[in-house]
């Protein structure tokens, strides 16, 4: 039974970590374009990223 | 590099006779296109390309009026400047890199970003360094159309609701599962003893998760349901609303009292998948939205203006006042009502009235807002404009039709209103007959009365039209076919007879010359060299008849009337090639008149789309009735008719015709789908059961539609027929198999006996079981 006292906190943490970046994803933009997202990815070309835009643009 | 079809290097489309000769280009827009792009490095664009066919090709246009971007610049702090456009003709990943390369590689660009689901751009860049102007230059020579957009007026509440939504959704997902592995534990120490302290221990961690997560989630169905209340009225929220509320008191009372049962794992999956339901449903028709927003966005053209001190300037169409003069060059649709002091042209007026052939413009003549000047520009005095126009009082008009379709309730709010009162009357029952009838104490009474409600929570209920309608839309709009109303599946599935409207909807729009025998392939000839000197429209159906025709020289236009060449061969109107009017009139045409030798007539008629005729056999066959309304002269109309296999038709309908016809069909107890594209279709749009406009449509007609088709053929009517009624028949089923679910899962919860591990199983088998036959709408045959 004190294994449950570790268990279900790490499980908390663990899930809540993941709640945590998915709503930071989720601001970030990153849900905005999926479409382009999966094609973008073949045009990588040398030329530098764009700088991220930071704060999402309201 | 050149394919084996030759196509235009730039542009893809096939080439004529002619096209060796421009090295491999339809156009100089395209060659240049093509250099433009070869200059600066990027020609790995015409390698990983992928054109889609349906949609318009990027070719650059000669006579594209550039937009007032500095209008829409917004000034950022830090020196920077942005400006938020639409972009039309964005295809694929290639066209993304393409464009973001070409204004990424601009001096004084900061920040260029293309959303290829929205077709938006983003663009940044230092004002003091550059000019929109010139940063945008090198896209519309591409053949990219722009058109800038205010981001706060399209960033809707709409969306901000659909993100509100997602989040809820995740935050709900987290508990949900959080929860359930606690609960799993409770349930496996009934079973081998655990202790209450345990127990205790576990119900008091997830009320920690449930309960915080139940009041983020809620609130999207508690706002709604007391709305609803407000209004008198009772949804689907109420029942939820009531049932989540109860649930968790009630399991917050069982931890607080160290009770066996707890049901917040049933709350918070109950939530989590009411979510998700109303997340897809929100972003199927935020798509869609979305989509329409786009087409009547690049519609939207600045007017031209020319003041008294002979400055022009660009102006959007509502700023313009009356008594000013405004110039409309050709090819351009006007956008107010005005007077012609000067020029003229032909003028095509289909969008008003149905009539697919131009009419002539001269000083004096009379234009209306929506009409398009084809041939010469012409100088207008301003009559009206905004309100006033001939075109918002045909905005009114379906208006006040569209009231009449907001009666229309949809399914679920009709099983929501008896739900609510029945459920909630059982439960009500259930602890007046455990605590009065059978002596029970009020605290078990009232818990056995909850667990009812917790069952009956309509999970499966509230899942089981929405899920439908989001398969449906979502197959319908890989088809083409863009859903905007939410019930306007319901009400197609239910129509029995189709209105098609002509011009633009049953044909292409465009003439076509009539091989009726009465002209010769020298006199075709002879014509064609005069007419590919033209824009008019039947000039060009000539020209396209006869490709290999060589231009003539020295073909001088005489607008609004014809052709002539010097050695005085004629081509144009009746009066204008010296033809005595015989007073008959049947269809469009054009006279050719040679010195020396008898005239001669070229008919043209405006031909049906590809598909017309199999899509009407396929509507019939499906049980509906055609017919159809035109505002065309009738002779036109019964030729159409014959030729598309429709037996019952009217010709010269006005506008107010087709709304009175279906206010008529409509009061005899049809349901009617109407099919139409012009303006003067719009009020029938809104008067009619359901509507679908045509992509390539007017403005009006396609915001007064409740579904939107793209693509040439007519196919997509017929489809979205089909998959309505399968919706329906799949939304039966659903709502049946809820019902069922209830009827063997409520006198179990009556008489006690429903443990929270009975009612976790119940409610997920119910919703993942109408989930799944939901998904069955979206794949298999057509």
């Amino acid at each position: 039974m004190e294994t449950l006292l570790m268990l279900i906190p790490v499980a908390l943490i663990l899930g809540l970590l993941g709640l945590v970046g998915f709503l930071w994803s989720l601001r970030s933009g990153q849900f905005d374009d999926m479409d382009g997202a999966a094609q973008r990815i073949l045009f990588d070309d040398d030329d530098d990223a764009p700088p991220p835009p930071g704060r999402r643009q309201e | 590099m050149t394919a084996p079809v030759a196509l235009c290097r730039h542009c893809g489309a096939p080439l004529g006779e002619g096209g060796a000769d421009r090295d491999g280009f339809c156009c100089a827009g395209c060659a240049a296109a093509y250099a433009l792009i070869s200059a600066q490095g990027l020609d790995l664009y015409y390698r990983r390309r992928c054109l889609d066919p349906t949609v318009p090709p990027p070719r650059p246009a000669a006579d594209d009026v550039a937009a007032a971007w500095s209008e829409h610049v917004v000034l950022l702090p830090g020196g920077e400047a942005s400006l938020s456009l639409m972009v039309d003709g964005v295809q694929c990943g290639a066209c993304v890199w393409l464009i973001e390369s070409l204004l990424t590689r601009q001096p004084g660009v900061t920040w260029a970003r293309v959303n290829l689901t929205t077709r938006r751009l983003a663009l940044r860049f230092r004002p003091d360094q550059t000019g929109p102007d010139a940063v945008l230059a090198p896209v519309l020579a591409v053949g990219y159309r722009l058109v800038p957009f205010d981001p706060e007026r399209l960033e809707s509440d709409e969306r901000r609701r659909e993100r509100a939504l997602l989040r809820a959704m995740a935050v709900t997902g987290f508990a949900a599962a959080n929860v359930m592995l606690l609960s799993v534990s409770v349930w496996a120490g009934h079973a081998q003893g655990m202790g209450p302290a345990t127990r205790g221990l576990l119900h008091w961690l997830s009320a920690l998760v449930a309960l915080p997560a139940i009041v983020y989630g809620l609130r999207p169905f508690a706002a709604s349901a007391l709305t609803a209340l407000r209004a008198g009225r009772t949804n689907m929220d109420v029942p939820i609303t009531i049932g989540v509320v109860l649930t968790s008191a009630m399991s917050l009372w069982e931890t607080i009292a160290a009770g066996p049962h707890v049901y917040f794992d049933s709350a918070v999956s109950l939530l989590f998948f009411l979510l998700i339901g109303r997340y897809l449903d929100a972003r199927a028709r935020g798509r869609a939205r979305n989509a329409v927003e786009h087409l009547l966005a690049l519609d939207a053209r600045a007017v031209l203006v020319i003041e008294a001190d002979g400055s022009r300037r660009l102006v959007p169409p509502r700023r313009v006042a009356v008594g000013q003069t405004v110039l409309v060059a050709a090819g351009e649709r006007v956008g107010i009502d005005g007077r012609v002091i000067e020029g003229c042209s032909d003028v095509e007026s289909g969008l008003l009235t149905g009539e697919s052939v131009p009419v002539a413009a001269a000083p004096g003549s009379l234009l209306y807002a929506g009409t398009i000047n084809l041939t010469a520009p012409l100088r207008l005095r301003v009559t009206a404009v905004g309100e006033e126009t001939l075109l918002a009082g045909i905005v009114r008009m379906m208006e006040d039709a569209e009231q009449g379709r907001a009666r229309h309730v949809a399914l679920a709010e009709r099983v929501a209103g008896w739900y609510a009162p029945v459920v909630h009357l059982t439960a009500l029952a259930t602890f007046v007959g455990w605590g009065v009838l059978a002596g029970m104490a009020w605290q078990p009474a009232l818990l056995i009365a909850v667990s009812v409600l917790i069952v009956t929570c309509p999970c499966a209920l509230a899942l089981a039209v929405p899920v439908v309608q989001v398969v449906a839309s979502g197959r319908l709009m890989r088809r083409g076919v863009l859903v905007k109303s939410a019930t306007a599946l319901e009400r197609l599935a239910a129509v029995d007879h189709v209105v098609f409207d002509k011009t633009g909807t049953l044909t292409a729009g465009r003439p076509l010359l009539c091989r009726d025998g009465g002209w010769s392939e020298d006199d075709l000839a002879d014509a064609a060299a005069l007419a590919v000197r033209s824009t008019h429209p039947l000039a060009r159906a000539l020209a396209a008849a006869a490709p290999q025709a060589r231009p003539a020289d020295g073909v001088v236009e005489h607008p609004g009337q014809g052709l002539s060449r010097p050695d005085g061969v004629r081509l144009g109107a009746r009066a204008f090639v010296g033809v005595p009017d015989s007073g008959e009139s049947d269809g469009p045409g054009l006279w050719l008149a040679r010195p020396g030798r008898a005239s001669v007539r070229f008919v043209f008629a405006d031909a049906p789309r590809v598909d017309a005729a199999e899509t009407i056999a396929a509507l019939g066959r499906l049980g509906l009735s055609v017919e159809m309304l035109s505002g065309d002269r009738p002779a036109i109309v019964a030729g159409l008719a014959r030729a598309v296999g429709i037996t019952d038709w009217r010709g010269g309908c006005a506008p107010a015709d087709k709304v009175a016809r279906l206010t008529a069909l409509a009061a005899a107890g049809r349901r009617v789908l109407m099919v139409g594209d012009g303006l003067n279709d719009a009020p029938a749009l809104a008067a009619a059961h359901v509507s679908i406009s045509p992509a390539c449509g007017a403005d009006i007609s396609r915001a007064a539609a409740d579904l939107v088709f793209q693509g040439a053929g007519l196919a997509p009517v017929a489809e979205a027929v089909g998959v309505a009624r399968r919706a329906r028949a799949v939304t039966g089923q659903n709502l049946a198999l809820s019902v069922g679910y209830n009827l063997l899962a409520v006198p179990l919860a009556i008489a006690g006996v429903v443990t929270p591990l009975i009612a976790a199983i119940a409610m997920s088998a119910s919703s993942l079981l109408v989930i799944v036959n939901a998904l069955r709408l979206s794949g298999g045959r057509r």
